[in-house]
């Protein structure tokens, strides 16, 4: 069977009101605390500005920055490995995790592991990864995937997760207050704390110039997973390098501020190095793995270069008018919403991943919020531009062209014609008027037609009416 | 591997066109209070929104303060660092009168042989390096005396911290302590207790880390 189409999931989604009912007032309520904690809209814009100054300076020297990083965190002792695909960083997780013999790995919140569907490769091998962060549990009981980069279990609401807890955890009663839920998953997880040998987590920033990682969260099973086992291992894009420790300060504020609303998060750790001789907890060793899976190919181009901007704050999802009302699974691939169909199509490529490109109104919303300033409309229709260019290929984005057809080359070509051919215009404009309204809606415009009204054919076409109004050609 | 993989991502990096951005200037603090009372207020306000406890005290009197909420609470246990003047000071508050405290237990050895003790108490005490008045929030850096895991295992959590040491931003924070010429293993900036809003956006306290945070402000 072939895999559903977003056209498809997306009129899924549309029809699922409870679906509908819990993103609307998440997204809503997300809405509404970032506006609290920006409401100074000069100072924002300030704040906004220099986040995207500081990210294109990142960017700008990264080559030299991810160097500086390594060297910094190997002078720290932390081993730094490094990764072109998803394929070898689950290779290289899972020798470290067998080489300690351990057969159980606890997790924080790591967009860059669900890139990797680190937690399917592990399970193949006989590893069982534990999902820690609230959300992630819930959904990782479940059997799903996350359907918001932030809070990955928003799509159901606090019934279906109380049915879940029942059903899947041991002992677990049925309940839906949310402080017992809470209790029951703090109970279950507080053992694998504990018992863990191996502790992964993803990476929110880490700074060149000290080599240390930064890691933001509200919870504090991200630093349970840092701190309790012996092994810590970090997986990262390589976007994630910024130059200097002062530029935190600006970054965390945009990024908890944009994805929460909150002025800080419970917890900003900063991870320097393994136990030092002396120290009585903290892991003994620490793993960091740089992924690139396409960025660097990516990075190829001065434009799309700036989808490596992203500090994956997911406020382009809250602020979505797509989003909102199709939710995250809908889209079929790990990163949803605006940047999600901005990056997405070009590591996967537009054959496989471009239809996203188009599930757009461009309405603008995203860029406006976005707190680096990403241009995303015009990466979109850079994409769509992309999809049907007839460039060769060899360039940026993977499938370039693939949309190119016949029949939409033809349509294009006629248009042409008709618009620089004043007589042949008037004689088609002049017959349209008569019988346009007429002219049967099916094949191709009943896809335009069946959300939107059928345009109406003015009787006299705007050429004809200037000329028998008597106003002036100039 | 690992090497010819490294200088295949860097090399296809350093042939892309780019050009260097310059760095941008970083902006004063956002909250210049110059005033030490408007930073204390600030800070004491912005962490009990977020459920953390602030005492006011006097340096001379936190342990008595501190033995009173003790009391307030059925406590079993509190570890403490040994090897500290605060340890020492609790050691000999707690000879002369332990009545309704919990018990001291020394965070004295690796954690290997200490864990099943510490998941198993109720409450530890640390000091803070300082805190952040613009966000609410304190800074921890935690060293071999202070071990990372008291300020996140025990569920509830008392720190102290020093008026002086309120910086008005991280910014501020981080140049006046020079951060970056010498970061420890592990720096935190703590504004709470723990909490999530995973499920649909509820606001809740104590998850995974402390569900108490308790913050004797030492003038």
């Amino acid at each position: 069977m072939a895999p559903e189409t977003f056209e498809q999931s997306a009129e899924r989604a549309l029809a699922d009101a409870q679906l509908r009912k819990n993103f609307a007032f998440a997204m809503g309520s997300f809405i509404l605390k970032r506006q609290a904690v920006f409401s100074d809209v000069e100072e924002t814009e300030r704040l906004r500005t220099l986040g995207n100054a500081i990210k294109q300076r990142a960017l700008s020297r990264l080559p030299e920055l991810l160097q500086q990083l390594e060297a910094a965190c190997t002078r720290n002792g932390i081993r730094v490995h490094w990764a072109e695909t998803t394929a070898i960083a689950n290779r290289i997780v899972l020798e470290i995790v067998e080489s300690h013999a351990a057969s159980r790995v606890v997790k924080g919140k790591s967009m860059v592991s669900e890139e990797m569907h680190l937690n399917a490769f592990l399970g193949s091998h006989g590893i069982d990864a534990i999902e820690t962060d609230l959300g992630e549990f819930i959904i990782q009981l479940n059997g799903e995937k996350p359907s918001h980069i932030i809070v990955p279990a928003i799509h159901k609401n606090k019934a279906q997760i109380a049915a879940i807890f029942h059903e899947k955890v041991p002992g677990a009663p049925y309940t839906e207050e949310v402080a017992e839920l809470n209790a029951i998953a703090r109970r279950t997880l507080r053992r694998r704390f504990y018992e863990a040998g191996i502790g992964l987590s993803g990476v929110n920033f880490a700074v060149a110039e000290t080599g240390t990682l930064c890691l933001v969260e509200n919870e504090g099973n991200g630093r349970m997973c840092t701190t309790v086992p012996a092994v810590h291992i970090a997986v990262m894009g390589l976007e994630k390098v910024v130059e200097k420790l002062e530029d935190l300060p600006p970054l965390l504020r945009l990024l908890t501020g944009s994805a929460t609303g909150q002025l800080v998060t419970t917890y900003v750790n900063l991870i320097t190095s393994p136990r030092r001789e002396g120290e009585k907890d903290g892991p003994r060793e620490v793993h960091l793995v740089i992924l690139d899976n396409g960025r660097s190919r990516i990075y190829q181009d001065p434009q799309l270069r700036q989808t490596l901007l992203c500090v994956r704050c997911g406020t382009c999802l809250n602020h979505c008018p797509v989003y909102t009302r199709i939710g995250g699974h809908a889209y079929g691939f790990v990163y949803p919403g605006p940047i999600g169909k901005v990056l997405t199509p070009q590591v996967e490529g537009l054959e496989k991943a471009g239809e996203l490109a188009f599930a757009s109104s461009l309405c603008g919303a995203c860029e406006e919020v976005c707190p680096v300033k990403i241009p995303l409309p015009a990466l979109l229709r850079r994409l769509r531009d992309e999809s049907y260019s007839a460039a060769p290929d060899g360039a940026a984005v993977p499938g370039r062209g693939c949309r190119q057809n016949l029949a939409e080359r033809l349509a294009w070509k006629g248009w042409e014609i008709l618009n620089t051919h004043p007589r042949l215009n008037r004689l088609v404009t002049a017959l349209l008027g008569k019988v346009g309204d007429c002219l049967p809606l099916g094949g191709p415009l009943e896809r335009w037609t069946r959300y939107r009204s059928e345009p109406v054919f003015a009787d006299r076409s705007l050429q004809r009416r200037v000329r028998e109004e008597g106003i002036p050609d100039e | 591997m690992s090497d010819a993989t490294r200088d295949r991502i860097l090399a296809r990096l350093q042939g892309a066109p780019r050009r260097e951005t310059p760095r941008p200037e970083m902006p004063p603090p956002l909250a210049p209070d110059a005033d030490r009372g408007a930073r204390i207020a600030r800070l004491k306000a912005l962490m009990e929104a977020m459920r953390a406890e602030v005492h006011e005290v006097a340096a001379a009197q936190w342990l008595p303060r501190l033995q009173e909420l003790l009391r307030k609470r059925s406590l079993q246990t509190l570890v403490y660092a040994p090897e500290t003047s605060i340890g020492a000071a609790l050691r000999a508050a707690w000879e002369e009168d332990s009545s309704g405290l919990p018990a001291l237990v020394p965070y004295d050895r690796p954690v290997e042989a200490f864990k099943e003790t510490l998941f198993e108490a109720d409450a530890a005490i640390t000091t803070a390096a300082g805190a952040l008045a613009d966000v609410g929030a304190l800074v921890l850096r935690p060293d071999a005396q202070e071990p990372r895991l008291m300020s996140l295992v025990p569920p509830v959590h008392i720190a102290l911290l020093a008026a002086d040491q309120i910086y008005p931003s991280l910014g501020d924070a981080m140049r006046a302590g020079r951060w970056s010429e010498d970061m420890p293993t592990n720096l935190l900036l703590v504004s709470g207790p723990s909490k999530t809003a995973d499920i649909e956006l509820t606001l809740a306290f104590g998850v995974h880390g402390p569900k108490e945070l308790i913050v004797l402000l030492l003038e």
